[in-house]
């Protein structure tokens, strides 16, 4: 194969978001390789400091920069590529490219696109486009027609008939779009959706159609295949990344499968995409009627996780394809004997089902629709839908042992009503509310007339229940062979089957391995066996016979993952997982990963010895350590989902790699870990762990308010936070269903105005070995997750840093730490307290290790192993440059949200970049994580009074770079006084009508600055909609005061926005 | 209900369908749909069949309708292999078009099932061992092994009398050896008259203006007959077209030579290379014999090669419009990428 390109740019996506998440460092990094391997010279940009594709081992040059088409075009200026790739990127990648081609700037440096052309691109993106390509060959799309104004889209309604589906132009996961029944909810959406795009599309909204998906493939030889498709669980009317998913799809008879295939070849060919796409239908459930609703002509969330589902690499192949191979000359990657060209056989189904997070959120709507709102996904494999969604469900880590027997009631409704209420508007709950109403006798058939989910899950979910009830006759007394082999064969976990017999997981592992019941290893081979195939891509079922491979014949070692991509945790524990695994073959171990994420690179089988695409939990890690038998297992690496393991798995006689179990508990217990830290003479916060509200307040009044209240049960809404009073209090503990011994809540002391300040380290036997302390902008009381991170700290004292140095010293040799860990501090004036101690890798290990060019992971790892490592002595603090860390939230998407910083973390990811000085790192991640520059007026409400005279300073700056303010009445009236030129924006309850949501809505403000005046208010105050108006609007908001101060200042230090386009290791 | 393959293995499971024991040749397909068709393939006579995706029976079995005298939903007019084998069987099917379970049918039609087996291992049993004689023993009534490529199964399933099915004007002449439905509706769809007649049925007299040779089960040399009704018409000028069987057939009385294969060619994702271009297609295949195309005559060239194991997939005379593929063009099941050769075919008529 020849080709004339030597250099290319690809683009990533930016920090992770809800509706472009891990999928595109997977993507990505697949791409990376791909290229690589044919001698091509690869450029990377993209600012998630967190994700594999930005380490040091894959693309040549990597620029922690914005994807905004300025940023681009200076990196195209300075590299000089052959070509660009725009589909591996997701949406953000793709909107970049669509401008550099606009604007001419691909044109100007003779870049050329690799992979779908621009113009194809663009006519999958613009619906009116699209619609009309496809009428050219007859494919049919719902009924629609574009609009731009909101009377349009209200004559458009009327024309196709209420109920219609309004949809935007140029937006990635559904975003603003959503089922509207009559004219006043159009109206609503459309005032909404026209401030982030100029075009919506009304359509006729086919509600109750199966949607099915298929992931298509085609080369530059119109050689033109379907890799995969899906069917959703979920109705038409719930987007795909919100739904259920099963592949391969389950209720389409050869018929429809093929009529659907043939369709999406055929589309495929007449737009014109070369690489990878994705085609979504409507398919009528009483015929062969169906609507092609949209392809993407990227690689996406879907490709990704049919990418897993199948073996078959797309990223890689579409990389290749976009070169300008045939899918011809191209290997299959997993049995390297047959070809690319080919359509995976399955032997297994999928399911996939989303993640949400919604409780971490005030005032959020947790009904699911149109519009995507889950952070992340999980996939399982089984033999059956039944096991693979027990697993599934299992997976998602929040709670559940499977659809039924559930500790924690999920699913069960209060009455008849709320259960009906569930299955006709669905919130993220909705499928353990179908098999509660299962149990409760509703039919099928009513059951279907109420979701619309087709009646073959229903009878499968039907199923469950029915062994359910099959294992509960048994309860405390012998369950005989042939009823615990159905139920593990429908997917019944361990602790399900405990509680159903009441008894303990532990009497039930005893009594499944005596009866000989064990799950057997399988392998995706993507041929279903036909061809032999040398795969390391693995499973567990129970509708087994015999294990596919080889077992325990080789020195291992165990890695576990991460488990699903959720707020606090996400892409920056698979940068651990994945460096873990990397070192532990570096020391000739053959490596073990268990993982079930499918936006992973962790799960790529090719960065592992062994994947087990499966559950982390003690049961499967057990089935799979007594398999395998390895040298031990690294928990370290992913994040708390593995961690929690540890002292289980000991106790199971497991062996657990680096800090010893014990240790870890004496850290996680908070009494444990207090004590030790009294008998080290080491402050922390003042403390209590109580069980009523008295004792909550009396302590509260002891230690003085602000304090921070943490109980251990919450039904709904945010778990912790922060009480001023009494009343504060009060209301938090109300909400803790029930405060009782078993679950007591723990109360402590908030220091207001303190700084804080983040410790990452490795230790071994006890001593540090390396390690880098980075300091938050905001003050003490933002989620570390959410804050802003600096690296070397600019502004903690000498002294301070000293302090923390000591007492990490004495933490590791107490708890004889061996392997990653991180710390967290408060410091006011001198005086440090320690507020948190984790013996694992941190959120912050991939920001540490690229900032201070020092892969903390593979020491650990090393360290863990008992392995030499290298000395180091570069000290953090002698970088001449500075690192920033940003969070990315995405509070547009979660409609109602109130999106403000608090102790619980908000954020869904991050960026990190890099400058010659602090101001400069800042203003590359803020505009990274979607700020825009310059500001030519902007709008301040700064809260308290303190706050106000805070920020005064930087109210001058802005005065003196002629920016205009617009300010609410009482900064207005402060501002004023201090002599700064400021135009009043009344609140909405002070002014019907030119009030500052009328402001935000008709102007279009580059930046607003609400500081909450108590972050913890669930009232709709003014704030809310000023705040939430602005994330609505697409407007960029700081709501928090230091930030704001501190990004006036990095504004004018750089008047002319020069900022460096530098690599990573031009620094 | 135990599976007993040649070698002793001996798989056990849960019985459906009908309760009674078979023997036949044990075969696997690894299609993920369309078990309706597969059942109804004439070719699958003699043979138990292994599905290696696991949830089979999920959307049921269609309506018996006749459209243009042929069962519009299957392939023949009954299931024609011995028995299946499989993961885990649908009972609560849903789908539109659906009538009755694969449960209820396969009892109908007398047709024995066995759920609950680890078909990857079954399968890969076959892989490495190559294709086997086995039984299905319902309730421990021992039946001997039965090897179905000693008997002419052709002439099991090919009709008695020939059929005339009416449409436009141009009419091939189509030799059923155990013909599949959707072959007859490719060219009723492309408004094409055909005469179908028995395997042995000896057309020289007929008026058409084409030979169709259609699949079929089993060894292709067992049917000498039909070889040599169909090598009288190499010399001529009219066009010929075959498919699976059909293929070999036409291959053999060119003067080539077949061959059985270890495990056969059963799936519905075979990429087939057109020999000289980059062009790959996915095929539907059904066949356990192959044609070895190093033995093919000067006047013939191969037209088609298997990506994954380079066994010929297509055979084509040089300067006559004669022409076969080992695959199925008329798909059911499977993916119809290669429908375009009937167009092909029907534009030489």
């Amino acid at each position: 194969m020849e080709h004339n390109i030597s250099k290319v740019i690809i683009l990533g996506s930016g920090a992770l978001k809800i509706g472009e998440a891990g999928e595109f460092d997977y993507s990505g990094s697949q791409a990376i390789k791909a290229l690589k391997q044919e001698g091509i010279y690869t450029v990377l940009v993209n600012p998630n400091i967190a994700t594999i594709q930005t380490s040091d081992h894959l693309a040549d040059k990597v620029y922690l920069l914005p994807v905004t088409a300025d940023f681009i075009e200076g990196v195209i200026k300075k590299e000089r590529p052959d070509g660009i790739l725009l589909a591996f990127g997701g949406q953000t990648a793709l909107n970049c490219g669509m401008i550099l081609d606009e604007t001419g700037i691909l044109e100007k440096y003779n870049v050329q696109v690799v992979g779908t052309p621009v113009d194809v691109i663009r006519s999958t993106e613009d619906r009116q486009v699209f619609a009309e390509k496809l009428a050219e060959i007859d494919v049919p799309v719902p009924r629609s027609r574009a609009a731009s104004t909101v009377e349009e889209a209200l004559q458009v309604a009327e024309e196709i008939g209420f109920p219609v589906m309004i949809r935007l132009g140029f937006a990635l996961g559904g975003l603003g779009s959503g089922v509207c029944w009559n004219e006043e909810e159009v109206k609503d959406l459309a005032v909404n959706a026209l401030s982030h795009t100029s075009q919506l599309l009304v359509e006729e909204y086919l509600k109750g159609w199966k949607e099915v998906e298929y992931e298509v493939v085609r080369d530059c030889y119109d050689n033109c295949i379907t890799v995969c498709n899906m069917e959703n669980f979920d109705p038409l009317g719930i987007h795909t990344g919100e739904s259920i998913v099963i592949a391969p799809s389950q209720t389409l008879s050869n018929s429809e499968y093929h009529m659907l295939r043939e369709i999406a070849i055929k589309t495929v060919r007449h737009l014109g995409v070369i690489g990878e796409c994705n085609i979504q239908y409507a398919l009528n459930p009483k015929s062969e009627e169906y609507r092609v609703i949209e392809v993407n002509a990227r690689l996406s969330r879907s490709s990704a996780l049919a990418s897993k589902a199948t073996g078959y690499p797309l990223a890689f192949i579409a990389a290749k394809l976009g070169l300008g191979y045939s899918l011809t000359e191209l290997k299959n990657s997993v049995t390297l004997s047959t070809m690319a060209c080919f359509e995976p056989a399955l032997d297994y189904v999928v399911v996939k089902i989303p993640r949400w997070d919604l409780k971490k959120f005030r005032r959020v709507s947790t009904q699911i629709g149109s519009s995507m709102k889950s952070v992340g996904e999980v996939m399982s494999i089984g033999k059956t839908f039944q096991e693979a969604l027990q697993k599934a469900l299992r997976m998602l880590d929040i709670g559940a042992w499977g659809l039924v027997t559930n500790p924690n009631g999920l699913g069960i409704k209060k009455n008849d009503e709320e259960l009906l209420e569930e299955l006709i508007n669905p919130t993220d709950e909705r499928i353990f509310s179908v098999a509660s109403a299962l149990k409760q006798g509703m039919s099928v058939d009513e059951l279907y007339k109420h979701t619309d989910i087709d009646p073959w899950f229903l009878h499968k979910l039907a199923n469950i229940v029915r062994v359910e009830g099959l294992v509960g006759e048994y309860s405390g007394g012998n369950c005989p062979r042939h009823v615990m082999d159905e139920a593990k064969r429908v997917g019944f976990s361990d602790p399900q089957l405990g509680k159903l017999l009441g008894t303990t997981e532990r009497i039930v592992r005893k009594m499944r391995l005596n009866y000989g019941i064990t799950p057997y290893v399988k392998q995706i081979d993507t041929l279903a066996g036909e061809y032999p195939a040398q795969t390391n891509y693995l499973y567990l079922t129970y509708n087994a016979s015999e294990d596919d491979i080889e077992l325990g014949d080789k020195n291992s070692v165990m890695v576990l993952g991460s488990g699903p991509y959720r707020i606090g945790s996400s892409v920056e524990f698979d940068w651990c997982c994945v460096n873990a695994v990397k070192t532990v073959k570096k020391e000739g171990y053959r490596s073990i990963m268990i993982n079930y994420n499918p936006e992973t690179v962790s799960t790529d089988y090719d960065e592992v010895d062994r994947l087990y695409f499966d559950e982390i939990r003690l049961e499967t890690v057990l089935d799979i350590y007594e398999k395998e038998s390895p040298e031990g297992i690294v928990i370290s690496m992913g994040g708390q989902v593995s961690n929690n393991l540890a002292l289980p798995l000991e106790q199971m006689g497991a062996k657990v790699l680096g800090t010893t179990p014990t240790q870890i508990d004496r850290c996680e217990d908070r009494h444990k870990f207090s004590s030790m830290l009294d008998t080290l003479g080491i402050d922390q916060p003042a403390w209590s762990e109580l069980t009523s509200i008295d004792e909550a307040k009396k302590f509260a009044h002891k230690v003085n308010y602000p304090v921070l209240v943490r109980p251990s049960y919450v039904l709904s809404g945010a778990a912790m936070g922060v009480a001023n009073n009494d009343r504060e209090i009060e209301s938090f503990l109300q909400k803790a269903t029930d405060l009782s011994t078993d679950h007591p809540v723990v109360i402590s002391k908030f220091l207001s105005n303190a700084k804080e300040i983040e410790l990452d380290a490795v230790a071994k036997d006890g001593k540090i070995v390396t390690f880098a302390i980075s300091e938050h902008v905001e003050n003490a009381g933002v989620h570390s997750g959410d804050a802003t991170l600096v690296l070397p700290p600019q502004r903690t004292f000498l002294e301070t840093i000293r302090r923390i140095k000591l007492i990490a010293r004495q933490i590791a040799k107490e708890l004889h730490i061996t392997g990653p860990f991180n710390m967290q501090f408060i410091a006011k004036e001198n005086s440090v307290k320690v507020i948190e101690c984790n013996l694992r890798a941190s959120r912050s290990f991939p920001f540490v290790s690229k900032v201070c060019k020092k892969n903390f992971i593979e020491v650990a790892t090393q360290a863990i192993l008992g392995k030499p490592f290298p000395e180091d002595n570069r000290s953090f603090m002698e970088l001449d440059y500075v690192g920033v860390k940003a969070s990315h939230f995405s509070f547009t998407r979660l409609l109602g949200a109130d999106p403000t910083l608090g102790v619980e973390m908000a954020s869904t990811g991050e960026v990190g970049c890099l400058g010659d000085d602090f101001h400069e790192a800042l203003l590359k991640a803020m505009r990274s994580v979607g700020f825009r520059f310059p500001i030519k007026s902007m709008l301040i409400s700064t809260g308290s009074i303190e706050q106000k005279a805070y920020f005064l300073e930087a109210a001058r700056l802005l005065q003196k770079m002629d920016i205009k303010i617009f300010a609410t009445t009482g900064t207005y009236h402060f501002l004023k006084e201090s002599g700064i030129k400021v135009t009043l924006a009344a609140w909405p309850d002070e002014q019907e009508g030119s009030n500052v949501l009328d402001l935000l809505a008709q102007n279009s403000l580059d930046l607003v600055v609400n500081i909450p005046k108590n972050a913890e208010v669930e009232e709709i105050t003014n704030g809310y909609k000023v705040r939430r108006k602005a994330v609505d609007l697409g407007t960029p908001l700081i709501t928090n005061i230091q930030l704001a101060k501190r990004l006036v200042e990095a504004i004018y230090s750089k008047p002319d926005q020069d900022l460096a386009i530098k690599a990573w290791d031009e620094y | 209900m135990e599976l007993i393959l040649e070698d002793g293995t001996v798989f056990s499971g849960k019985n459906f369908g009908y309760n009674g024991s078979v023997a036949g040749e044990v075969v696997f397909n690894t299609g993920m749909v369309g078990y309706p068709e597969t059942l109804t393939d004439p070719s699958y006579t003699g043979e138990i069949l292994v599905f290696t995706y696991p949830l089979i029976g999920n959307y049921g079995v269609p309506a018996q309708t006749m459209v243009d005298n042929l069962k519009a939903n299957f392939e023949s007019d009954k299931i024609h292999l011995k028995g299946i084998v499989i993961t885990s069987l649908t009972e609560d099917y849903s789908h539109w078009n659906a009538v009755q379970s694969l449960d209820a049918w396969m009892k109908e039609h007398k047709i024995p099932g066995l759920q609950g087996v680890d078909t990857r291992a079954l399968t890969k049993r076959l892989r490495t061992a190559g294709t086997q004689l086995g039984k299905l023993i319902s309730q421990g009534k021992d039946i001997p092994f039965y090897d179905p490529s000693k008997d002419n199964l052709v002439a099991q399933v090919s009709i008695k009398e020939p059929i005339l099915y009416e449409r436009g004007e141009k009419k091939v002449l189509l030799v059923d050896t155990g013909c599949k439905n959707n072959i007859i509706r490719s060219f009723l769809n492309r408004d094409v008259s055909v005469l179908r007649v028995p395997w042995d049925y000896d057309f020289s007299n007929e008026e058409f203006d084409g030979i169709m040779l259609s699949n079929g089960p089993g060894d292709p040399t067992k049917i000498p007959e039909t070889i040599a009704n169909v090598r009288k018409w190499l010399d001529k000028d009219k066009p010929i077209f075959g498919i699976c069987l059909g293929h070999q057939i036409l291959a053999l009385a060119a003067g080539a030579q077949s061959y059985k294969l270890k495990f056969g060619h059963r799936s519905q994702n075979q990429p087939c290379i057109l020999v000289g271009t980059k062009r790959c297609f996915i095929t539907s295949q059904n066949h356990g014999y192959a044609i070895d195309d190093q033995t093919l005559p000067a006047d013939w060239q191969p037209w088609f090669f298997n990506a994954n194991d380079g066994s010929n997939e297509g055979i084509r005379h040089r300067t006559k419009p004669i022409r076969s593929v080992q695959f199925h063009p008329e798909a059911m099941p499977g993916p119809v990428d290669t429908a375009f050769l009937f167009d092909e075919f029907v534009a030489m008529l």
